[in-house]
């Protein structure tokens, strides 16, 4: 159905709008707009349909959370864990984000435009990542997999830990985590971030980023690494 | 022996002890191995019953009916999860046990109409195809973590940390890292995968209310939420679990047993089940949540009846095991001899489960070994013996004169010793005292 229903926080309990987006009412609806959200925790969480969520204000933790298919975009900041574990579909903050964005995601897209706070992509495993601004401290901790874009800095301990994520970071950034290292841009490279930034709708230019990734020291236990422990 | 030696091993340094600094030196890391705490604690061989005589009367052996059901989740779950012995069969992951292992507790759990557990990294086809109640857990690294799975669990049971390692994540080493396991984990194939030990995105109980919310609401508040912890601050630990939203509390004391972890964790971190049992009783009692509203599931070296039935008498709802499942399944077989020693080792003693090489087929992923457990097979053993640990359990609730194990109450047991009175604040044998009251 083409038409969009409008729902407004400050009358329906979360509870019954996710009851809605998920479907479990039987409704027939492809677009909804959520309005005044006020911060709200779990709004949007376990949709697993194609549908398109637009919400004007700020939501709480944890917002569409373990997103299948559907298309949810927040007008607004996120708060803690803004598309935790993601499996498909794209999600984006034009605000800010909270920390652990996009945590544990297994797949799909977000989008932050503006920054994202601590443990941006912490153990991400495949989702993609593109945030418009800065991150702060520890993103990409235990990265396993998926690509997580910066175009502005990272704080210290980008990348602790990280498996087989592949970062690409504009800007500078602080004292990388262990077992992260810079790596050589090479055109595949440049064409795979071209097409993050094209699925982000965000402007940029790839040549101006550095790769980052694991350099797999410490894949195994070996007391040389121990300084990396 | 030497003429000047006195022929006394010294007690700090005996022979296991130069042992380990000698395996130490040579080898340049901590040791790593399974199973769970060894040494001696207080433990529920330190209670006894008092039976029923002139001042109670007891149920008929054979012929009066005592109850063994649980209701677990009966909180906020539309569906709570209803087991028919009140005893669970711990989380252990695949990975750290093979399929057949995994398929052959789920097959010996639901013939005795009790649940199993999966554990870090994922749910697989085996466990829930076998499994019909079957509690999927939600743990700091979220291996395979997806919501399809998470819907078709009876119940989740975020876990915060289990009793060999409080405060430590999961380990499991390159050689168990097989390609499905790698595969199901979105790991590299052979590292050495560790775990995290906190959750990526939540930290402390307001947080953690705010995440069970969330889990209800992918869930469509249908399946209980459960959230473990290991023993150590269980009082506070309880009500805090509590006032976050949980449905069913497990408190995993230090005898719990690990697929692989550092040694000086296991012996040195946590405490006894004893004890943990009767703080989290408490918590719930101050709560006024004991034995109505959240149940209470205890684990770490339940090994028979007694034992399932003095941690109902502390408090407990309903126990847990995973050691000696694995050890009904075949683990430390004596008809095993031969390989256990050519391995190192002999049978009883065998703990090295982090290692892959495991002769009956249970702690590991090789492919040829893996097979030598029927899971057919192994789920009658399993099913015999939890049949055999309830019949166990409702002839000591019978003694003591109860119609259903859950009515057995700490006023049912005494002391053996000081520790153990002080632990589980039952009286010392033969006396009205408790040590501190």
């Amino acid at each position: 159905m083409d038409e969009t229903k409008k729902i407004d926080l400050k009358n329906t309990e979360v509870r019954e709008l996710n009851r809605m987006l998920q479907k479990r009412d039987g409704n027939n609806f492809n677009y909804f707009n959520i309005i005044n959200p006020m911060g709200a925790h779990a709004i949007a969480t376990g949709l697993d349909n194609e549908i398109d969520v637009l919400i004007d204000g700020h939501v709480g933790y944890y917002c569409a959370g373990m997103n299948q298919q559907s298309i949810v975009t927040i007008n607004g900041n996120a708060g803690v864990g803004v598309a935790e574990n993601m499996m498909s579909g794209k999600v984006v903050v034009k605000g800010d984000a909270s920390q652990s964005a996009g945590a544990t995601g297994h797949g799909g897209l977000l989008v932050i435009k503006g920054n994202a706070s601590a443990r941006c992509g912490i153990s991400m495993k495949g989702i993609d990542i593109v945030v418009g601004g800065s991150v702060g401290h520890n993103s990409a901790f235990m990265a396993q997999a998926g690509n997580l874009v910066i175009c502005g800095d990272a704080e210290d301990g980008l990348g602790d830990s990280i498996y087989e994520t592949v970062i690409y970071i504009k800007g500078n950034y602080g004292k990388l985590g262990a077992d992260c290292i810079e790596k050589e841009m090479n055109e595949k490279h440049f064409l795979r971030l071209e097409k993050l930034l094209d699925k982000a709708n965000i402007k940029d230019d790839p040549k101006k980023f550095k790769r980052l990734g694991s350099a797999r020291k410490l894949y195994n236990f070996d007391v040389k690494n121990i300084d990396g422990y | 022996m030497r003429k000047n030696s006195n022929g006394r091993e010294s007690y700090l340094f005996d022979r296991a002890t130069i042992a380990d600094i000698q395996r130490a030196a040579n080898d340049g890391i901590y040791k790593i191995r399974g199973f769970g705490a060894k040494r001696k604690v207080p433990h529920f061989d330190d209670l006894v019953f008092l039976g029923a005589s002139v001042s109670r009367y007891p149920l008929e052996g054979y012929r009066e009916t005592c109850g063994t059901n649980v209701d677990l989740g009966t909180r906020f779950a539309e569906k709570p999860l209803s087991i028919d012995i009140p005893i669970t069969i711990a989380g252990m992951s695949f990975g750290s046990l093979s399929a057949n292992a995994k398929e052959a507790l789920g097959r010996g759990a639901s013939s005795v109409g009790t649940s199993t557990t999966t554990g870090d990294g994922g749910m697989t086809k085996e466990e829930r195809g076998h499994s019909t109640k079957l509690v999927y857990q939600y743990l700091p690294s979220r291996y395979g973590m997806n919501p399809d799975d998470l819907r078709k669990a009876d119940a989740i049971e975020v876990v915060i940390g289990q009793g060999a390692k409080p405060g430590g994540g999961g380990m499991l080493l390159g050689q168990k890292i097989s390609d499905r396991v790698a595969d199901m984990r979105t790991l590299p194939k052979d590292i050495d995968q560790r775990s995290a030990c906190r959750h990526p995105d939540w930290t402390g109980p307001d947080d953690l209310e705010i995440k069970i919310r969330e889990l209800r609401e992918i869930t469509g508040w249908k399946v209980p939420i459960y959230v473990k912890v290991g023993a150590t601050r269980t009082y506070y630990d309880t009500l805090l679990a509590v006032k976050s939203g949980a449905d069913v509390i497990v408190v995993d004391g230090m005898q719990g047993g690990t697929g692989a972890t550092q040694e000086c964790f296991i012996e040195h971190v946590g405490i006894p089940t004893l004890p943990a049992v009767r703080m989290a009783a408490e918590a719930l009692k101050e709560l006024g949540m004991h034995r109505e509203g959240v149940q209470l599931i205890v684990s770490g070296g339940i090994r028979s009846g007694a034992d399932v039935a003095k941690a109902i008498a502390l408090g407990a709802d309903a126990v847990s095991i995973g050691t000696a499942a694995l050890i009904a399944l075949g683990d430390n077989n004596p008809d095993l001899e031969e390989e256990y020693n050519k391995l190192g080792t002999t049978a009883g003693f065998y703990d090295e489960w982090q290692a892959g090489d495991d002769p009956a087929g249970i702690t590991t992923q090789d492919e040829k070994l893996a097979a030598r457990l029927d899971p057919k097979k192994g789920g009658e053993k399993l099913a015999n013996y939890l049949k055999v640990l309830t019949l166990e359990a409702q002839t000591l609730a019978r003694a003591c004169g109860k119609s259903h194990i859950r009515n057995l109450e700490p006023e049912d047991l005494n002391a053996l010793t000081l520790e153990a009175s002080a632990m589980a604040k039952v009286p010392l044998a033969g006396t009205d005292w408790i040590p501190g009251k």
